[in-house]
């Protein structure tokens, strides 16, 4: 190892040390006491925004899309929460829409895994209501 | 929602719907003489443009007309918000509520609703340290859930005891009114039913209506043409506690 650092670089030690992260992240994947999230897929061909932009950055959609809400009375339906919510929630074998923050569900199962308290639904709808197609 | 079409059909057929809808109702405006329209057009503001102080929204209650043993529009407002009882009525939730009077000389009784009066220059919002106590551009006075912090200032501050604080965990709130503990809320005039642009009146002044009482007359009062500018206009009624000065938006006949 002290070769490496020296800068004299040994066949040899590269393939070992390749072997050693390999072999680490491997084991680490393995032994993840966290499971990856399973993103359960929403209704529709995509998403309001492209996949990658909405999981970096739906949070800020939201905050921008609730302001203009609540203090402008805009509602625009392309970054609502209720969108959302409409979209992406589960139903179990009976029809039942199942709650969005539910463990293992769309919203959840990600804030649980990036460990990021998930508060929208101590006040917001967690499941469409019946009347909400009509109102939208 | 119907199964098994998509998100964006579902949009796509929303925003044609709402787009008819409108068409719809200019044609009909414009099919009629002037001064004479079946719709009012001041409140057809499309979804995506942001309300204006073009409008004040606004409800004239006759008291005259308010039946004293009917609460229809208490009872429509619980629905149309998902208000539930937790601990009896000191600290549930009440938007508004029916108020009886009496005339000690003549013994003479009065019911009427009462709720929040959305002032212009309401106090609910001088008194909020975090602005989320607002009043929206057209007349609405609202609470930014988001930033309250629940001090309940401005539960003080209310001359009407207008709004209330949730001190329960809730839950299966309505996706248009969202409502949590640790909050303060009151009457949002329906905001979303106003949002829409379908004319749509708030929950309590329908529900009047269908008890064919009609005491709740519920407009633009910036719109001479609306049926609530007019009847101001024959008789503007009263504001409650007018001695504060603070413009109500809701006035009200028969307790004069």
């Amino acid at each position: 190892m002290t070769r490496l650092f020296a800068g004299k670089p040994a066949p040899t030690g590269g393939f070992l040390l390749a072997f050693f992260v390999l072999f680490t992240t491997l084991v680490v994947a393995d032994e993840s006491r966290v499971p990856i999230p399973s993103i359960s897929k929403g209704k529709g061909e995509q998403c309001v925004e492209p996949t990658d932009v909405m999981r970096r950055d739906h949070m800020n959609f939201l905050m921008h899309q609730r302001d203009a809400t609540v203090h402008q009375g805009v509602r625009a339906t392309k970054h609502s929460l209720v969108g959302c919510v409409d979209c992406h929630v589960q139903r179990d074998t009976g029809g039942q829409a199942i709650p969005v923050n539910a463990p293992g569900q769309f919203c959840q199962s990600c804030h649980q895994y990036a460990a990021v308290e998930l508060d929208c639904f101590e006040c917001h709808a967690t499941t469409p209501d019946s009347t909400a197609a009509a109102l939208q | 929602m119907s199964g098994g079409s998509t998100g964006a059909e579902q949009r796509g057929r929303q925003a044609r719907r709402q787009f008819l809808g409108r068409v719809g109702a200019a044609t009909a405006a414009l099919a009629l003489t002037p001064g004479l329209r079946l719709i009012d057009l001041a409140g057809a503001r499309p979804a995506n443009e942001p309300a204006s102080s073009a409008q004040r929204w606004g409800m004239l209650i006759d008291a005259n007309k308010c039946a004293s043993g009917c609460d229809a529009c208490v009872r429509a407002c619980n629905t149309e918000h998902a208000l539930q009882s937790h601990h009896g009525p000191s600290t549930d939730a009440q938007w508004i509520r029916k108020v009886g009077l009496r005339d000690r000389q003549s013994g003479a009784t009065t019911s009427l609703p009462l709720m929040c009066q959305h002032c212009k220059h309401p106090p609910c919002v001088d008194v909020c340290p975090t602005g989320a106590s607002f009043r929206r551009a057209d007349g609405i006075v609202l609470v930014d859930k988001h930033t309250c912090i629940g001090c309940r200032y401005c539960m003080m501050a209310c001359p009407y005891k207008a709004r209330s604080f949730i001190h329960e965990q809730l839950d299966n709130q309505k996706s248009y009114a969202p409502r949590g503990k640790g909050t303060v809320e009151s009457c949002t005039l329906c905001v979303h039913r106003i949002d829409e642009g379908r004319g749509r009146i708030p929950a309590c002044a329908e529900a009047c209506n269908g008890q064919g009482h009609r005491a709740m007359l519920f407009g633009d009062m910036n719109d001479a043409q609306s049926d609530l500018a007019k009847e101001l206009a024959k008789n503007p009624g009263v504001e409650l506690r007018a001695d504060l000065k603070l413009n109500l938006g809701i006035r009200y006949r028969g307790i004069d």
